[in-house]
């Protein structure tokens, strides 16, 4: 279970000060698959980056069961990124000079998980282990991002808009590939996007607007990644 | 203007290296120039025998040392214009793509030559405001008649426009290269990645030493310079032990001083070139979970081995240069004493190395902790 009490976060000092969080409180049960939705500029990455430990908020807590993340130095919240946290960015962010195993192994080893290769193939890409990402399409990069982020067995799995630099078909692949690895490994997922279609795969949505939660609410069905709008 | 006063600025390891090149260069030169009008006044033997060894030194050490130097500007100033375009793809890539010819885009480039002008300029003037000091050492034992330190505009012209004009020329002609590629690689900041297997992968090696192995062939030209800085440290500061009885201490002194600031700036500014090309790849690392001393140890522990390598061949060519210079330029000069390698020397020398070394990667590694991990995910 994650708790968030009255998170605050600001950029800026004095006249240009930008209040971008005011006062998130939230909880994200485990296995749960969580969307938040929000307009550009409306705080839902930088509430993702405070939340996944990445940025320390100004005031409030982020506690995952019975640990309080903004009270880590900085050395204690990487090994707890190293033991609980994935990432999947729209950017992919793929070491460019790696084949597409050796980028899976830095998840991998971080988890010694000696089955990567049993997740590259899950993602669809057996095929392509001796492929350089330059050799790959975006959406295989992306799912390349996925058997990453999966290869360390996150027990949280944060995606910053993941099909946001992909095509319809490519987009739907890869969240078809992130609902199925859900399912199958109980991870809890916090996905941020702009895409109100998207939230329908979601058992909770939480709307975003202005630095504030304008809207909670559950799915009473999740579609899947070929029955939501695009 | 396309690159700045600013962006030249920042090529302060060439300026520093250029200073040093003129200054060793327009010392000897220009002894040998003023000691050459006086050839005919040297009567005795063995004013004759220094009058030829000093004027071979002056030539194989503006050879050597100049020419060593130089080229290792030139590859610092092409290591410098490649990454600037690879830094500034997007705004070369949009010049290019609204109809500018990478001729019209590389002329800019000459402003890079600023840096070798101030360099030289603040060289040979050093190396003025120092040759009457020089003259009294060269001849403290008065086998010659006095000699004075005279301007020579050709010496100043070959050795700061020159070296200026040709820099800049190498600049513009590199980018032009360069920026052959498509506009589009430019804008989508496509790098040059090795994109084929080349048989010789072996997927069971660890990620972080896969990422160090990666990270040492993905920019060579970092290996040549970190080798370098050792080189220097090494030839440099045993080379100055050897001249103390050799030479005098002030030739000693001044070789410390220049193995010192050719080492140090070339060390740091290689290994602040390592960090920041792989920002984003410590980034991801430590969003991952990596700690510092992992990434550090993936990004700058490969090029280990080739600093040690660099120390080795340093002390081999000091050994060799100042073996040859006794036994072959000095052979005639009386009451010089005899020349064998220095183990004392070599083994305090390597032992600063480590020390120094050590203590810029771990200045480096604690850099690693500045690097902005929410980047990553903000971009």
């Amino acid at each position: 279970m994650i708790t968030v009490s009255d998170v605050t976060k600001s950029y800026g000092a004095g006249g240009s000060r930008n209040q971008v969080l005011k006062g998130i409180s939230l909880n994200i049960s485990d296995g749960d698959f969580t969307v938040i939705l929000g307009a550009s500029g409306s705080g839902k990455s930088t509430f993702l980056n405070v939340i996944s430990g990445l940025e320390r908020p100004d005031g409030g807590s982020v506690v995952y069961d019975e640990c309080d993340i903004t009270k880590l130095s900085d050395s204690e919240l990487t090994k707890f990124r190293k033991d609980n946290i994935g990432f999947i960015f729209q950017q992919y962010y793929l070491l460019p000079n790696m084949t597409v195993e050796k980028n899976v192994r830095m998840g991998a080893d971080l988890a010694e998980n000696r089955d990567y290769r049993e997740i590259i193939a899950a993602v669809g890409l057996g095929e392509k282990l001796k492929k350089y990402p330059g050799e790959l399409s975006g959406g295989e990069q992306q799912r390349v991002a996925v058997a990453r982020a999966l290869a360390k067995k996150p027990k949280v799995l944060f995606l910053g808009e993941p099909t946001g630099a992909l095509d319809e078909k490519t987009g739907r692949q890869v969240l078809d590939y992130i609902c199925k690895l859900h399912n199958e490994l109980g991870f809890t997922v916090v996905m941020i996007t702009h895409n109100q279609n998207i939230a329908e795969m979601a058992n909770t949505v939480i709307r975003m607007n202005s630095g504030k939660i304008s809207e909670i609410y559950a799915n009473n069905r999740q579609k899947n990644a070929y029955e939501i709008g695009w | 203007m396309i690159i700045g006063i600013k962006d030249a600025t920042k090529l302060i390891g060439i300026t520093i290296i250029a200073c040093c090149v003129v200054f060793v260069c327009a010392i000897f030169l220009n002894f040998n120039i003023d000691i050459a009008a006086m050839k005919d006044e040297i009567t005795t033997a063995s004013g004759a025998a220094m009058y030829d060894a000093i004027v071979s030194t002056g030539k194989v050490v503006a050879a050597v040392s100049g020419g060593c130097l130089a080229a290792t500007s030139a590859a610092m100033l092409l290591f410098y214009v490649k990454n600037y375009i690879d830094t500034h793809g997007k705004e070369l890539g949009i010049l290019k793509a609204i109809g500018y010819s990478n001729i019209n885009i590389a002329k800019h480039f000459w402003t890079f030559g600023l840096s070798v002008f101030l360099g030289c300029a603040f060289g040979y003037a050093l190396a003025f405001l120092y040759l009457p000091t020089f003259y009294e050492l060269q001849n403290a034992d008065r086998l010659f008649p006095e000699i004075r330190a005279r301007f020579h505009p050709i010496l100043a012209f070959l050795l700061v426009c020159l070296p200026a004009i040709i820099f800049a020329i190498l600049a513009v002609l590199y980018a032009y290269l360069r920026l052959k590629s498509p506009a589009l690689d430019l804008l989508k900041e496509r790098r040059e990645y090795k994109t084929k297997s080349s048989g010789r992968e072996s997927p069971d090696i660890p990620f972080l030493q896969n990422l160090s192995r990666s990270t040492v062939r993905g920019r060579k030209s970092l290996v040549f310079f970190i080798a370098f800085s050792a080189f220097c440290f090494s030839a440099m500061l045993q080379m100055s032990t050897s001249m103390t009885h050799l030479s005098s201490k002030e030739m000693a002194a001044m070789m410390l001083a220049i193995g010192l600031i050719l080492a140090f700036v070339t060390l740091l500014l290689s290994l602040s070139s390592v960090v920041k090309g792989n920002a984003k790849t410590i980034a991801m690392m430590r969003v991952f979970g990596y700690d510092h001393g992992a990434c550090a140890k993936a990004t700058l522990g490969g090029y280990r081995p080739f600093a040690y390598l660099g120390f080795a061949l340093g002390t081999g060519y000091q050994y060799v240069l100042l073996k040859t210079m006794t036994a072959v330029v000095f052979a005639d000069v009386a009451g010089l004493p005899e020349y064998g390698f220095d183990w004392k020397a070599c083994a305090a020398t390597l032992g600063l190395f480590a020390v120094a070394y050590e203590a810029a990667i771990r200045g480096y590694a604690r850099g690693i902790r500045r690097v902005a991990v929410k980047g990553v995910m903000g971009e």
